[in-house]
């Protein structure tokens, strides 16, 4: 159940904002924006529109269904409001079922995205900015080994990392989830191939002569140019670690310790057990209030993203 | 998405099966210890001593049980951990053995993964505890599923006699009468769905614990273990009345694709879609909590039958408190065990809606005479007893039973989405299940 609600999230916001870019254009076709006439293609529109309905009839079921109660669940259209709105009441039984267990599952969610993703992201940037701008020796093994790990999914990781921890004693313990967030091989090749074009060597050269340390160098003059870089990494990794299902499962016994994901999952499978309490409810609305947070991060990093996007791509 | 994560899950949980016989077979000590009696004044004396014990449980009575514990020997600090179940639930435990450290000193196992655990030595065997002097105490079903000769490796926590419960409002309305025998049953299949086009007898998609109940009451006895000698056969007569009789629903598409426990099935359950549910007893307690609409509908009536008057019955799910031979405590470990699943525990549990394992509580009056609002006021607990004493006590389950459950959609679960038959699928259930049980180092069919 969290699977498809989370994943819908991130994407959702995108086309949403493809789509208010893409419009005017069509309407108002100016010479400037468009070389050549622009052409209204019917299938073109069909398939954009297919790809809306898709990304988001999902999240209009969440929300939907977020005010009904767990009767109301069962006797009503998927598609549409039951009698009762229960969404407030939904909310705050969210908050304190099993003696609000949920926002100690978001604050440890919290926790892990801003150590972990806060982290890797920090680590990428230190990284990435070295492999840009510093020659030395064995750079390219290091560009191998980089690309080779960003290919190597982190669910094939997850059992051997765990047996490392389980050595190390920290499975159970927050560390578990943290330490193995702080890698981000992608966020390290998106830093070095952002660096390579945001930061102009000739910049650098100019601050070495007037002066400045490799590290204020580092942080005066290259961190502001990395900026809208640093924010597309921060969001990638926020919203890995804050949607990252498997290594908290495999990590985690103790539920005081769950993130949002885990502490979902186990409400969602009371009704698969004997005895145990059904509450859809509560797992539809906790599933909402758990992507909010990440579509209020998309909407306020979403220009300093695409602007970091188009940086180098076009000759100035 | 759900089926790949728990199918990944089951992989793992293999995986570190393997690993686990290594890691279990490595302490030589284990078996020294647990030849060496532990008499009732040591568990009183650990008891007055104190210390806390680990339970890695999702039953929800035991939150109860725990704190009555904890009242009647203050000194002890009962740890339930109880947020995952399932596949989660032995993924976890096999990986903190396999890892050695983090190792609850209770688990609870369900029976058809018992075996898995014991024969690679990751249980303790508590006949030294005098576990085996409460044999007597238990039906015949469970206590078959936690003992291997002289050996108790659990105790029976629950049990799970088959019954069909029936929606009679469903049944009533299109006038069928409620099936005795499964011939009637897929008369009754027909019959409903003709009626009412939306409406099914039962959903199947392919249950592997749904199966191995059927063939067990159909007389089947698919798996024989003798050590590490294992067979695996499907093509018994009982297998075969089995077969013949399910194919005819799967052909006429007279059962609901809806996979069971998610919230399809829960609706199914409330609106009449879904007519009759063949499960275990302890059924009654989700329905109050999952289908709570459909309050009064429903009915429990004894499992149909393969001959007319028979008395056939079989268990599904059920599942014991077991000691996980890293575990700590075990004296303290052991008394909460029996506590709970043999002593004053077992009547808290049942006051909470559990199917108990013991004959005592079973055949109570109090129990029997219980009127189920749900039910109408039906008295279903005796349907569920009588059942209960009715079930055959030969059947076993595979030692790897949860690698086996694990391919059962891969190979069983196809008759239920293209042609290959039900025969067929359970013919290529057992040649992978052989094969497999061959490279774990079993000898299967040689």
């Amino acid at each position: 159940m969290s699977t498809p609600v989370t994943t819908a999230s991130p994407s959702a916001p995108a086309p949403s904002g493809g789509g208010h870019k893409g419009a005017p254009r069509l309407r108002t076709p100016r010479k400037k924006h468009s070389p050549g006439r622009p052409k209204r293609s019917i299938l073109l529109t069909v398939l954009t529109g297919l790809i809306l309905v898709y990304t988001v009839v999902p999240l209009l079921w969440l929300v939907i269904n977020a005010t009904k109660t767990q009767a109301g669940l069962a006797d009503s259209n998927g598609l549409w409001f039951a009698k009762h709105f229960a969404l407030w009441s939904n909310i705050h039984d969210t908050f304190t079922y099993h003696d609000g267990i949920f926002v100690r599952w978001l604050l440890n969610t919290l926790l892990y995205v801003v150590l972990g993703a806060g982290g890797a992201t920090f680590l990428s940037i230190l990284g990435g900015y070295a492999l840009a701008k510093f020659n030395f020796p064995g750079k390219r093994g290091i560009f191998a080994v980089v690309i080779g790990a960003v290919a190597v999914p982190g669910t094939a990781l997850a059992v051997p990392t765990f047996l490392m921890f389980s050595k190390m004693g920290l499975t159970d313990t927050p560390w578990a989830v943290i330490i193995p967030s702080l890698v981000s091989p992608f966020g390290l090749y998106l830093m070095w191939v952002f660096a390579t074009e945001a930061i102009p060597v000739e910049l650098l050269e100019a601050a070495r002569i007037d002066g400045a340390g490799e590290i204020r160098t580092f942080f005066q003059v290259s961190l502001p140019l990395l900026a809208p870089g640093v924010v597309t990494v921060l969001l990638f990794t926020t919203v890995a670690t804050w949607n990252n299902y498997f290594l908290p499962l495999i990590m985690i016994k103790n539920p005081d310790w769950y993130p949002l994901t885990l502490g979902l999952d186990a409400w969602n499978s009371q009704a698969q057990t004997i005895g145990g309490d059904v509450i859809f409810n509560l797992v539809i609305t906790g599933s909402l209030l758990t992507i909010v947070p990440l579509i209020a991060a998309f909407l306020l990093l979403q220009k300093y993203w695409q602007s970091g996007l188009a940086a180098g791509s076009v000759k100035e | 998405m759900r089926r790949t994560t728990s199918r990944l899950l089951r992989g793992l949980a293999v995986l570190s099966v393997l690993s686990l016989g290594a890691t279990a077979c490595g302490s030589s000590d284990d078996d020294s210890s647990s030849t060496k009696a532990v008499s009732a004044s040591d568990i009183q004396a650990a008891l007055k001593k104190g210390g806390s014990v680990t339970v890695w449980a999702w039953e929800p009575t035991l939150k109860t049980v725990a704190a009555d514990f904890e009242k009647k020997y203050p000194k002890v600090k009962i740890n339930l951990v109880s947020d995952r179940s399932g596949d989660k639930h032995y993924t976890a435990l096999s990986n903190a053995i396999a890892a050695g450290k983090g190792v609850p000193d209770v688990a609870q196992v369900e029976y058809f993964a018992l075996s898995q655990y014991s024969l690679t030595k990751g249980l303790t065997n508590l006949t030294p505890y005098g576990a085996d002097k409460l044999a007597s105490k238990y039906t015949a079903g469970p206590w078959n599923a936690v003992s291997d000769g002289d050996k108790v490796y659990g105790l029976p926590m629950d049990s799970g006699p088959m019954a069909m419960f029936y929606n009679k409002k469903v049944f009533d309305k299109y006038k069928i009468a409620v099936p005795t025998t499964w011939d009637e049953y897929v008369v009754a299949a027909q019959k409903l769905h003709k009626a009412d086009p939306k409406a099914y007898i039962a959903n199947d998609a392919g249950d592997a614990g749904f199966t191995t109940s059927m063939l067990w009451q159909a007389g089947s006895r698919p798996y024989k273990v003798d050590g590490t000698k294992v067979t695996v056969n499907f093509e018994d007569a009982g297998a075969k009345k089995y077969t013949e009789t399910w194919q005819k629903l799967i052909d006429e598409k007279l059962l609901s694709p809806i996979n069971g426990w998610t919230d399809d099935w829960y609706k199914g359950l409330g609106d009449g879609t879904i007519a009759t549910l063949t499960t275990g007893a302890w059924m009654p307690a989700n329905f109050v909590s999952g289908v709570a609409g459909a309050s009064g509908d429903w009915r429990a009536a004894p499992m149909p039958q393969w001959t007319a008057g028979g008395k056939a019955s079989a268990e599904n799910g059920g599942s014991s408190l077991a000691l996980p031979t890293l575990g700590k405590n075990k004296e303290l470990a052991y008394a909460f065990v029996e506590y709970a699943n043999a002593g004053a525990g077992v009547q808290t549990r049942v006051d909470q809606g559990a199917f108990p394992a013991t004959k005592a509580e079973q055949q109570s009056a109090a129990f029997q005479n219980k009127a189920f609002p749900y039910f109408g006021g039906q008295q279903a607990n005796k349907i569920f007893a009588e059942s209960a004493a009715e079930v055959a006590s030969d059947w076993s389950y595979l030692p790897f039973q949860q690698y086996a459950n694990s391919i059962f959609n891969d190979t069983v679960g196809k008759a239920y989405i293209s042609g290959t038959t039900l025969a067929q699928g359970l013919k290529s259930w057992q040649d992978a299940s052989v094969k497999y049980g061959n490279e774990q180092g079993f000898t299967v069919n040689k």
